[in-house]
């Protein structure tokens, strides 16, 4: 075991795969020589040359364009978009035809591809560099949505989704990159796409999170549980789609309750699935309302410290929003 | 170069087929036996001579709905195209998934593309890099009409192409019409090919309708691509005899004059002159190729007819790489 931050364990399922398989290859903005703007693939130019480590023009559809055009050939290329605010110049690639080769080819042709991009807010970026893009890619049939939460799973999951034959995006919680350290197994781990997991096992009320949030849920039930003696269960998610059914509705039978918390806007986020996973398969079971907290419904996070902090979801109302469910 | 006079017999016996399996296409529609269409007539010998300079099966295309004759070039039957215009379910490019003329297909490295115009584009640069790190003489050939090298998509694909100097074949078939706009609604330039300048690779126009120099503009292309000397861009000039498609009505955007003069530069009609001109064709074998394309049209949209739909179940995959039935894929 080792520990490690979020961005190390990434770097190093690059690494391991690069060097496990030479079809695999990094394109992105910045990614040769500067090692990525977070030096998510620094030392990775080095190590595997500039034609495994390619640095692209700046304009994200090709980036993920070029990357499918090369998945087709029988490579397994590693998109880097900067930030996923970036990444609507590419949508067209990703949703009309990375997400529906396989399906309107009837399986002649599949995108072995990971799209890479550090998602989220907290970190003062502003309206441009602090978004979270989830909720567009839950809606496509055809993707898979990867987000980790620690450097164990993030190492895992990256290297599963470099080997996974169908296009993986894969959004890192870039306000963790360096802030969320843990134990990374020295062997070959791979956590499997699909399976969420319940980080805190608990018997009062259940909390469903991914990436940054689930940090702060934890953090927030782990205060509850010491001080006022709540029992909070949290369940990381980890792949967003296709969604863990079975143990979302477990955890829901098991406690009664559900609270749901993303750093995205509320309306059309991926809480709303949630909750009406819960509502449609588990209604006999709830004992209180389905609870979202997420981010408010404006256009983006703003700039200045006091707005980005009304607007990000925090260890405080986590808390607060746990008590308030528990005590319903 | 001097073509054999099998090559031209070749790519003659290709352009008929497909002009008679398209004109079999407008005359199904307007029985009522097929919903939709849309015609390569008129682009004929621009996609057969590019086509018959790559290595089917070695090269690789990213084309576009237009390109039937280049298809039929490369490899599917009338009896493929009819059970796609019939959303049957052996139909190769998509088991009656996509609307017919979205090609796909891996005996001739015809990867599968999309209706938003230009898509295809990146993807062929990327398949370009891929050749280049894999360091083969494949090229890849990428086909598209004038009006989608508007989008953004085809200057990334030419500018990626141009930086790495990808093998790659950017052929534009201008056909002078995306869908009513004319050329001067799309740019500025005289030329599509002039676009290519800005860029950084060599771009010329042609004319599309002069097989013998198509082929041999592609071939150096091709030959400059293999030798590791980069991207090109080929604009065909050609005329869309017929409207964009079945749910066209030209009519309203162009004159009746306009097309019938096109009409008189019909490739088929100037490849065979010419052909007859040189004794490789005489009015004798011509009539044999119609006979035989008849032949072939007949039984394809008998097959096809009789060919069974999807089951319903076909419609729920394969949504991800797991769901595939190999048995069931068409590989063709």
């Amino acid at each position: 075991m080792a520990d490690k931050t979020l961005i190390e364990a990434i770097r190093q399922a690059m690494d391991e795969e690069m060097e496990r398989d030479p079809s695999v290859f990094i394109v992105g903005e910045d990614v040769g020589k500067r090692g990525g703007v977070f030096r998510a693939t620094q030392g990775l130019y080095e190590k595997y040359g500039p034609e495994r480590v390619i640095d692209s023009p700046l304009a994200e559809l090709s980036i993920v364009g070029v990357g499918i055009g090369a998945a087709l050939y029988g490579m397994h290329p590693i998109c880097e978009i900067q930030f996923a605010d970036f990444i609507y110049p590419a949508m067209n690639q990703i949703i009309s035809e990375a997400a529906k080769m396989c399906y309107r080819s009837n399986g002649v042709w599949t995108v072995p591809m990971v799209i890479r991009a550090p998602y989220g807010g907290g970190i003062g970026g502003g309206l441009y560099h602090s978004q979270s893009v989830e909720a567009f890619f839950t809606h496509i049939p055809g993707l898979k949505v990867v987000i980790p939460s620690n450097p164990r799973d993030a190492r895992g999951l990256l290297k599963s989704a470099i080997r996974d034959p169908n296009p993986v995006l894969f959004f890192e919680p870039k306000k963790g990159y360096r802030l969320i350290r843990g134990e990374v197994p020295a062997e070959e781990t791979l956590v499997p796409i699909g399976p969420a997991e319940i980080s805190r096992a608990g018997r009062d009320l259940s909390v469903f999170a991914y990436g940054m949030m689930h940090e702060y849920c934890l953090q927030a039930a782990e205060k509850l549980a010491r001080e006022e003696s709540i029992d909070a269960e949290v369940v990381d998610l980890r792949t967003l789609y296709p969604v863990d059914r079975e143990t979302i509705l477990a955890s829901v039978q098991k406690t009664g309750k559900a609270l749901i918390v993303h750093e995205d806007n509320l309306t059309g986020g991926y809480g709303a699935e949630i909750a009406a996973t819960i509502a449609g398969d588990a209604f006999t079971y709830l004992d209180a309302p389905i609870r979202r907290l997420c981010g408010p419904d404006v256009p983006a996070v703003p700039f200045s410290h006091p707005l980005q902090d009304w607007f990000m979801p925090s260890v405080e109302k986590i808390t607060q929003a746990i008590r308030d469910l528990h005590a319903y | 170069m001097e073509l054999s006079a099998d090559l031209k017999r070749e790519m003659f016996w290709t352009m008929l087929l497909a002009r008679r399996t398209d004109e079999r296409a407008w005359a199904l529609h307007r029985q009522g036996r097929i919903a939709f269409h849309v015609s390569a007539i008129g682009h004929e010998a621009a996609q057969v001579g590019a086509a018959f300079v790559l290595k089917r099966g070695h090269d690789w295309v990213a084309p576009y709905y237009r390109d039937l004759a280049m298809m039929i070039a490369l490899g599917q039957t009338p009896r493929d195209f009819v059970l796609a215009l019939m959303g049957k379910r052996e139909e190769p490019n998509s088991g009656g998934r996509q609307m017919p003329s979205h090609w796909s297909f891996r005996s001739a490295n015809v990867i599968s593309h999309s209706a938003p115009v230009a898509t295809q584009s990146v993807h062929a640069a990327g398949i370009g890099l891929a050749i280049k790190l894999h360091k083969t003489d494949q090229v890849v050939l990428t086909t598209i009409g004038e009006g989608s090298t508007s989008q953004g998509e085809w200057y990334e694909a030419v500018n990626w192409a141009a930086i790495h100097r990808l093998p790659v074949i950017f052929m534009v078939e201008n056909n002078q019409y995306a869908i009513s706009s004319p050329k001067e609604k799309q740019m500025a330039v005289k030329t599509v090919a002039e676009k290519a300048c800005g860029l950084g690779l060599p771009g010329v126009q042609i004319d599309g309708n002069n097989l013998e120099l198509v082929y041999q503009t592609f071939a150096e292309a091709v030959a400059r691509a293999r030798a590791g000397e980069g991207p090109s861009v080929i604009e065909t000039l050609v005329y869309r005899i017929t409207p964009h498609s079945s749910d066209d009505d030209d009519r309203s955007y162009r004159s009746r004059e306009e097309v019938e003069e096109h009409k008189h530069r019909d490739p088929l009609l100037l490849t065979r002159n010419q052909f007859e001109r040189q004794g490789v064709l005489t009015p004798k074998v011509v009539d044999e190729m119609e006979a035989r394309a008849k032949g072939l049209i007949d039984e394809a949209v008998q097959y096809a007819e009789a060919a069974p739909y999807p089951d319903v179940e076909e419609g729920t995959y394969p949504v991800y790489a797991e769901d595939i039935r190999e048995k069931e894929v068409n590989r063709g």
